[in-house]
């Protein structure tokens, strides 16, 4: 028996270039990095003291009582999940909620409401404890509030493993639809993690950009004076579901999720292995999982987070899996612009992959003036052109502890 | 000394704060959870709220007693006296 077609037929997103996937899809397109110097007193005293800030606030779009009692990332969570819905076509159809799933990723949860509430304490004592700290804090919380939203019942998941999170979410949300025990899925992944703590604790492991120029210089994937990644913030969800239960209700279908790789490294909990063995094992499983075959991908988009390592081991893998065909592939790294959004990073490129797939466009990788000769790959410094006919492109995901998925999409 | 009246309106600025409730509903013959809709952890925030808003302390065990929005305020000018 063949296995479900999983087609996607809903997009959103708040992320550092916008507030929703038409302004974040436009600045892509124009280069535009969403980087800013932090303005807050507490980042003085950092040693990075740039980030990638949404750039609308939550705040300015959710009920303020509703929104009081969520953390950042869940409240970036519903504000992607209301406009993938929309994007959609759900709100007013009948669903059975036994068929709807939700599959909505974090690397790190609710960090922020952790540590003011710690800040609470030490200042004012435990009284002062907020009794939503624990519902506000868990990492399932976005995962939840979305579940919560729109009444799904066919089970509700957070799948965390850093930075291949919001990947690994999509592919969990693929096994729910080909299993059988959903129709729909809301899959994604959250991050709000732009606060000292996390910022210096990045900082020290060597991990993040020391740079403190223009801060649209900070992320550069693949330029020989990168440094360190940029920490971006917020949210991308994706409304999937099984291409027959699409065809029912005529929903618009942007791409097939053809398939996942998931595969893990078990090298170093946070070096990547330098010949990026899993990562290369992952992305053969996706292909395998989608009946693709290497000249079937046209576009990558890299998990190329600007780190020295990382973006050479990226590299090596993509010419392990698709040999001599790895020549004709256009390569991208979003992340040159959006920053590193962690948990949420694969959600956001897999919704960049998509975007790309369905307008034949893939946005350009900002601030390759002078590219590592370690890296041959053909890769995307202006917006680049995507053949006609039916084509396919990948999106990689590695995090901390050695966690891999790399996801394929196909034009429909 | 805070009147009656002071202590509804400054508790029905929590409420509102908390739970969105419009202050203007949040009348002494209303029920916390019937009429206003404020839920257990809400409760609680507005509790604590409270406690610093008037200096008072209000014990958990009395939480469960203070039903309506009067019962909160009586309770108030009780812990002020």
């Amino acid at each position: 028996m063949s296995p479900t077609t999983v087609v996607v037929t809903g997009l959103g997103t708040t992320s550092p270039l916008g507030g929703d996937v038409d302004s974040t899809w436009e600045g892509m397109l124009a280069g535009r990095s969403g980087a800013n110097r932090l303005e807050h007193d507490w980042a003085e005293q950092l040693p990075v003291r740039i980030a990638a800030e949404v750039a609308v606030e939550p705040a300015e779009v959710l009920d303020r009582v509703k929104a009081r009692r969520m953390d950042r990332s869940a409240q970036f969570a519903v504000v992607a999940a209301q406009e993938a819905w929309t994007d959609a076509g759900l709100p007013g159809t009948e669903l059975d909620p036994e068929r709807l799933g939700v599959v909505i990723a974090s690397g790190i949860g609710g960090v922020t409401t952790l540590l003011s509430n710690y800040d609470a304490l030490l200042a004012k004592g435990p009284r002062r404890v907020s009794p939503l700290a624990v519902p506000m804090l868990m990492p399932n919380s976005p995962a939840a509030n979305i579940g919560l939203l729109y009444g799904a019942q066919a089970g509700v998941h957070t799948p965390v493993s850093a930075c291949a999170s919001g990947n690994e979410a999509i592919s969990l949300g693929i096994d729910m639809i080909r299993l059988g025990r959903a129709d729909i899925v809301i899959v994604g992944g959250t991050e709000a993690a732009i606060h000292p703590l996390p910022m210096a604790a990045f900082a020290n492991m060597m991990a993040l950009s020391k740079r403190d120029d223009d801060p649209a210089l900070v992320s550069r994937p693949w330029d020989l004076a990168r440094d360190g990644f940029l920490l971006g913030e917020g949210a991308g969800v994706l409304v999937i579901e099984s291409a027959e239960h699409a065809s029912s209700r005529g929903a618009r279908v942007y791409a097939c999720v053809a398939g996942a790789g998931i595969t893990a490294d078990s090298h170093d909990i946070a070096q990547p292995d330098p010949a990026g063995r899993g990562g290369t094992r992952a992305i053969a499983r996706a292909l395998y999982d989608s009946k693709l075959a290497a000249g079937d991908i046209q576009h990558i988009n890299a998990h190329a987070t600007s780190t020295p390592q990382g973006d050479i081991a990226e590299g090596l893998m993509i010419h392990a899996t698709l040999g001599d065909a790895a020549d004709d592939v256009v390569v991208t790294s979003t992340k040159s612009m959006t920053g590193h959004l962690l948990g949420a990073a694969g959600a956001l490129e897999s919704i960049a992959t998509i975007k790309a797939l369905h307008h034949r466009q893939v946005p350009p990788t900002i601030n390759l003036d002078d590219l590592d000769p370690a890296v041959e790959l053909d890769i995307a410094t202006s917006v680049r052109e995507l053949p006609d006919g039916d084509i396919a492109a990948l999106n990689n995901s590695f995090g901390f502890g050695g966690h891999n998925v790399a996801i394929a999409f196909t034009t429909v | 000394m805070a009147t009656t009246e002071d202590i509804r309106s400054t508790l029905a600025e929590i409420v509102n704060d908390v739970a969105g409730i419009p202050a203007e509903d949040v009348q002494l013959d209303k029920s916390f959870t019937d009429d206003l809709d404020v839920d257990s952890l809400s409760m609680v925030e507005v509790v604590v709220e409270a406690e610093e808003k008037f200096d008072v302390k209000i014990p958990d065990d009395e939480v469960k007693n203070l039903k309506t929005v009067g019962d909160a305020v009586a309770f108030i000018e009780r812990a002020q006296a």
